[in-house]
């Protein structure tokens, strides 16, 4: 059992929670991953780090509420307890691999979308603490539903906040910000892009014609998220790559964003009846076209 | 004489529910059963055990009545004997071996050892084994066959055991691969594994060797004193060919864990799994043959595609005709070539070409050549590769100098399964590839064995 010691909304569909995991927080990452486990019936939700530490032997995840469970796990209060919680799992952000000087000469751009902003966070705060620079986009429909911007303010050289209906910074998407900013005359010489699967096809649908190299991180449906089982499989160019072992982070330009976005679908119908039954509870009456209930 | 036939679920009612096939012997047939037992001077049956049961003296045993006694004489040697006696593919071992079998019907060693392992526990029968502590810390990666057999081996030698499982419950490929239907979780393997705490050995889930804790970190940072490694096999493989990635192609892996571990099939589960209408089963081992009969009882149309001819089934021959039996269809000589789809990505149909028999090649198996021109597509709406597993190295990239080969699999001695780091030992899948369960078995037996001698010498 694995307690959580501090929750919090983010927004009306997000959260975080900081999970007691000192196991977990021994070696993880940054881009690394968890899986985590409601109880005993419960799914296994692969989520990424949002930040950890290791003095107080904590994990931080942030979840969007996206279906039944991650529903259920928003019901949760500070000092109950998640059954299961594995990790770290898949590899650490190549970033970390390189030498500090060699990222010190580096421009390095982030940029992240909707709840995929806060794994943005524990690279640019391992990049900060190490002396590296690096400027971030963030992008969210409007200004309410936008999280972790005081965080990443703090670790990063220029924030730059675009939203879909200009309530807040730049009226547009991350990948106008980017153009701006190609059009000011900057440079990068690598993007760490992560969010809804739509914004990195065309992040890196753009910076493809920038000749800038992109990495994204991939969270699709997963089982074990050990190797096991398969179901996180991406075509990464001409390979077939698993996301928990291989990843989550690859080449953005070599993704195949069309047959992930559709693999990314395989559930919904399933998700969408769980969702109905945890909403209506005793209530359901028919409608989803599986119970029979308005025959 | 013929041996003394087990009931079995019909084949109609058992194709709609998920309960144990087999319903193993009453003490009437089973006794009848021993009867048959020349009790050989010479017992080539032992021979064929994997991990050397007193074959004739439990049988033996039974003939008397003494149920008790011939639970002892199996729990010598086995671990886990009520999963053996379902799972072992005993016509190649034991009953392979059996002098009844030269003209006639071997003994059914297997079901006669399920039916005592199970009337040891309808009856709470448990062997008091006498436990000298000697508070060395040994630890075991993986709660699979191998781990929990050398686990359950150093507990009783005296070791303070602890085994590390990534998952979030204990069995391995008993809990996510076998289906319930060959073997039960909740009385079975449940049972078998409270059996190995009993003695002792304590249990972490959720810890991924390799990620959560490197190999290194254990002996160092936790004072464990040696390794066993039975981590399983791995990443399942896929054939290559276009449309693989496409919605409800599955590996067999995913489909049975979904089933087995995560229990997706039951509405009270989290856990969603799709079924399709039509499933084609791609493949011919043991892993597909569950598959496809997982599938049938979801309530799916079920065939199996195999690019060699029935003879050449690698599945053992219960299982096929078990198969056979409740409804699954078999394509022989058949391989895909391509998975087509609607505009959607799912699955509408699988392209398919007629095979035929070779020259024999390397393996002594003939090689299947494909016939020009025989292209057929064959409607389905759902596919499962189940064509193998090949080595994660995620340990073995983690742990500096332990030694792997070229399928990335463990390198270890046959006898004592030390590997190239004189404190890791390690056995079952993740040293010799996918293979079977009474194999992990004496894989762990034989590691328990060899890590007590390298601690009791490198003590001195």
């Amino acid at each position: 059992m694995y307690k959580i010691l501090k929750k919090r909304f983010l927004n009306e569909n997000t959260y975080e929670m900081v999970i007691d995991a000192p196991r977990v927080s021994k070696n993880c990452m940054p881009g690394q991953f968890i899986i985590l486990k409601l109880d005993d019936k419960g799914e296994r939700i692969p989520l990424t780090i949002a930040d950890f530490d290791r003095e107080k032997g904590t994990i931080t995840i942030v979840v969007q509420k996206v279906g039944a469970s991650t529903t259920k796990l928003s019901y949760l209060n500070e000092g109950d307890y998640v059954e299961d919680f594995a990790g770290p799992i898949g590899l650490a952000s190549e970033l970390t691999n390189e030498s500090i000087e060699d990222l010190k000469k580096k421009k390095i751009l982030f940029v992240g979308g909707g709840v995929g902003i806060a794994p943005i966070y524990p690279q640019a705060k391992w990049l900060h603490e190490n002396g590296v620079d690096c400027d971030v986009i963030v992008g969210a429909r409007s200004k309410d539903i936008l999280i972790y911007e005081d965080e990443i303010r703090k670790v990063c050289k220029n924030l730059y906040i675009a939203t879909d209906d200009g309530s807040y910074g730049k009226k547009g998407l991350v990948t106008d910000v980017i153009q701006d900013l190609y059009n000011e005359g900057k440079k990068y010489d690598v993007c760490i892009s992560i969010g809804p699967l739509v914004m990195m096809k065309f992040v890196c649908r753009l910076t493809k014609t920038l000749n800038l190299k992109t990495i994204v991180s991939m969270n699709p449906i997963m089982v074990d998220g050990t190797g096991m089982c398969g179901c996180c499989r991406v075509n990464v160019g001409d390979e077939v790559k698993f996301a928990c072992v291989d990843g989550p982070e690859f080449d953005g330009h070599l993704i195949d964003f069309d047959n992930v976005i559709a693999r990314s679908k395989i559930y919904q119908t399933e998700e969408g009846r769980a969702m109905l039954k945890l909403q209506e509870g005793d209530t359901h009456h028919g409608g989803c076209g599986n119970c029979g209930g308005d025959k | 004489m013929e041996k003394v036939k087990v009931p079995e679920q019909s084949p109609e009612e058992r194709a709609k529910n998920f309960k144990e096939v087999c319903l193993g012997y009453s003490e009437e047939d089973a006794k009848k059963e021993a009867c048959r037992c020349l009790n050989c001077k010479v017992p080539n049956c032992r021979k064929g055990c994997p991990v050397s049961i007193n074959i004739p003296g439990f049988i033996a045993e039974i003939k008397e009545g003494n149920y008790e006694k011939a639970y002892q004489i199996i729990s010598e040697d086995s671990n886990l004997p009520a999963v053996c006696g379902r799972v072992c593919p005993q016509e190649t071992q034991c009953e392979g071996k059996c002098i009844k079998g030269m003209m006639g019907d071997a003994i059914s060693i297997g079901k006669l050892e399920r039916f005592v392992a199970d009337y040891a526990r309808e009856h709470n029968l448990n062997v008091d084994t006498e436990i000298k502590k000697n508070g060395i810390k040994i630890a075991v990666v993986g709660s699979g066959p191998a781990g929990l057999t050398c686990a359950g081996d150093l507990a009783k030698m005296g070791y303070d055991v602890t085994i590390f499982e990534a998952l979030h419950k204990a069995g391995g490929v008993l809990t996510y691969g076998i289906p319930e239907f060959r073997l039960p979780k909740d009385t079975v393997v449940n049972n078998e594994v409270e059996k190995i705490k009993k003695l002792g050995v304590k249990f972490e889930y959720n810890v991924i060797v390799g990620k959560t804790i490197t190999i290194d970190q254990l002996i160092k940072d936790e004072g464990f004193r040696a390794i066993f490694i039975g981590s399983g096999a791995g990443n399942p493989k896929f054939m290559g060919i276009p449309g693989e990635n496409l919605n409800n192609v599955f590996s067999a892996n995913e489909f049975l864990t979904r089933v087995n571990l995560m229990k997706a099939s039951s509405d009270e589960y989290d856990t969603p799994v799709s079924i399709g209408k039509k499933v084609a089963v791609v493949g011919g081992g043991n892993v597909a043959m569950d598959a496809a009969r997982t599938s049938l009882r979801l309530g799916a149309e079920t065939t199996i595609i195999y690019r060699r001819s029935l003879e050449e089934l690698p599945a053992r021959k219960e299982e096929v005709h078990h198969a056979e039996e409740e409804g699954v269809k078999f394509e022989l000589l058949t391989n895909p070539i391509k998975i087509n789809s609607d505009e959607n990505g799912n699955v509408t149909s699988i392209t398919c070409v007629k095979m035929e028999l070779g020259e024999p090649d390397e393996s002594g198996r003939r090689s299947p050549i494909e016939v020009k021109g025989s292209e057929f597509d064959l409607d389905v709406d759902m596919v499962i590769m189940s064509l193998g597993t090949s080595q994660i190295d995620v340990i073995a990239k983690n742990t500096p100098g332990l030694e792997t080969n070229k399928w990335k699999c463990i390198i270890v001695d046959d006898v004592t399964g030390q590997t190239s780091r004189k404190e890791i030992f390690a056995g079952g899948d993740v040293t010799s590839g996918a293979s079977t369960v009474i194999l992990a078995m004496e894989a762990g037996k034989k590691a328990a064995k060899g890590i007590d001698e390298y601690i009791k010498t490198s003590n001195n």
